[in-house]
């Protein structure tokens, strides 16, 4: 089609933004197999010892644990108390107060640098709570606008009468819900699943307040090593997070697409 | 039950974790500012009397301002020739702009202290090149974080355009065509008026995410280039000054909450259709 075609410029002015994207990545990778013992890049000798390095500093090992785990667990809670939430403001609307649907859209309002600092004032420092628990109350808080909006996304083309029929024919209110709701909007479950955990996985600013010399988090301990060393650990560290990314594309892309993504 | 009370159930729990676990901190971190011993708002007087606090919150302002303008500049040619890119080519580049965003900021800022450091990949290829005849210590100058800051944006900015863009039916743009419309003429006229909108959300999702942003700053700016939320950080957790911090955090949420405000209603004057 004529009105389609694009100007030379304008396809070579792209490229270099592309090759801007990328191309830091692919300096990291580079970095992480120098056989060096400091950053540098390309790399001068090849080696993997940076790798097994990740695994010999237990801060990396012990950091990348409580990290997985306080994304599955904040994400989990998250899409608990997300879910019934979702449903009710696309199937209750007019029922219910306008003012509902701003509530969960204030955790991104916030800036999330002042939600950490708020919460390590007030929950962790002002009510005594561990660390740990607030760490997770953090992440989950940081991650409810991201299960209820896409949640929601996926119920708006969501039939309800087709529930209204298996109630109408006996079916308990829940039961409905579950066997008859949850798995049509499964698509829309899974795509909040997969972006609060890597949300709550790459968050600096909420885990900045909440961790200390005991517990602390990937990222966290990454920009501490960064400050100090400045050895391949670091680029290979990145690099393992990249396949967390890959891995995470792969599974949008085989579920829903990864057009879903720029709508 | 009646609909009304079961969705008031169904939505309490999470709404009882936003009062509880947002509403409540930072009303109390905001509340602490307000008044003390000095009377009311001496914390703000404060602030905006002190020559480096406004240095700081004027820097972060001008920084936040560069990227969003740089990052809307490129974002939406790049979104552009995307949004037109043959289907295959589409979802490369499309793959390659999600990519980037789903990598952690540490590990994108990170790439930028190895491309900017003193014996870095930079200063390596224009020392070659002869365009210089020893290193530039580029780092930790104001040029570096907002580098950094426009590479962290530039791929928000890419899929928030492109989906704006996809939205455009291609039939105003075939029957500006048909009518005679020159392809300048037709971006000009069409294209551009009806993007607006998603460069109005794109400008805010940078402007407020590089105004409020930790990492960069930290790893490239450094001390020289503090930003409100090194800065914040710095005052609650090295000098233990939490009154200051609160204070920080005030005038930080005020300025995001202020530009998505105004922003949205510039958007919704602009294109009363579009939601």
């Amino acid at each position: 089609m004529m009105t389609r075609r694009v100007h030379p410029l304008l396809i070579g002015f792209t490229a270099l933004v592309f090759v801007f994207l990328v191309g830091p990545l692919v300096i990291i990778i580079g970095a992480s197999i120098s056989d060096t013992s400091f950053l540098t890049f390309p790399p001068r000798g090849i080696t993997l010892r940076w790798y097994e390095n990740i695994f010999e500093v237990s801060a990396f090992t012990r950091t990348m644990g409580t990290s997985f785990t306080l994304a599955l667990l904040g994400t989990s809670l998250s899409l608990l108390v997300g879910i019934p939430a979702a449903y009710a403001l696309s199937r209750y609307r007019i029922e219910l107060p306008s003012f509902l649907s701003t509530v969960f859209v204030l955790p991104i309002l916030v800036p999330e640098i002042v939600l950490g600092f708020s919460i390590m004032k007030s929950i962790t420092a002002g009510m005594g709570v561990a660390i740990y628990p607030s760490l997770v109350i953090g992440h989950a808080l940081l991650v409810l606008p991201y299960c209820v909006r896409v949640v929601s996304a996926s119920l708006a083309s969501f039939d309800f009468s087709i529930e209204e029929a298996a109630v109408s024919l006996g079916c308990p209110r829940w039961r409905a819900f579950l066997t008859v709701v949850l798995p049509n909007v499964r698509a829309g479950v899974i795509a909040a699943f997969i972006l609060a955990f890597i949300t709550s996985i790459n968050d600096v600013s909420i885990s900045l307040f909440l961790t200390g010399p005991g517990i602390s988090t990937l990222p966290i301990q990454l920009l501490a090593h960064m400050e100090q060393f400045f050895d391949p650990t670091i680029a290979s560290v990145s690099v393992l997070l990249m396949l967390v990314t890959v891995a995470v594309m792969a599974t949008v892309e085989f579920t829903l697409g990864l057009t879903f993504l720029t709508k | 039950m009646t609909a009304r009370q079961l969705g008031w159930y169904l939505v309490m729990p999470a709404t009882l974790a936003v009062v509880i676990f947002l509403g409540w901190p930072v009303g109390g971190t905001f509340s602490t500012t307000f008044l003390d011993g000095s009377g009311w708002f001496s914390n703000y007087v404060n602030f905006f009397s002190s020559p480096f606090r406004r240095a700081v919150l004027w820097r972060t302002t001008e920084i936040a301002l560069v990227t969003t303008v740089i990052s809307l500049l490129i974002g939406f040619v790049t979104a552009y020739v995307v949004s037109r890119a043959p289907g295959s080519w589409k979802g490369i580049l499309i793959v390659a702009a999600v990519f980037p965003l789903l990598t952690g900021v540490v590990v994108r800022s990170f790439a930028w202290l190895i491309i900017l450091g003193k014996n870095g990949i930079a200063n390596e290829i224009m020392l070659s090149l002869g365009i210089i005849s020893e290193p530039l210590s580029m780092l930790y100058t104001k040029g570096s974080v907002i580098i950094a800051m426009v590479y962290l944006f530039v791929p928000l900015m890419i899929l928030t355009i492109v989906g704006v863009l996809e939205s455009i039916p291609d039939e105003y743009v075939d029957a500006a065509a048909s009518l005679g419309a020159s392809p300048f003429a037709r971006f000009w006229q069409i294209v551009f008026p009806l993007a607006v909108p998603g460069l109005i959300v794109g400008a805010v999702l940078v402007f407020t995410g590089s105004f409020t942003s930790y990492a960069t700053p930290q790893l490239l700016g450094g001390e020289q280039q503090m930003m409100m939320g090194t800065f914040l950080h710095q005052r609650a957790m090295v000098t233990f000054d939490w009154i200051g911090a609160s204070t920080i955090a005030a005038i930080m949420t005020i300025v995001t909450i202020t530009i998505v405000y105004v922003m949205s209603r510039l958007a919704k004057r602009l294109n009363p259709a579009a939601v």
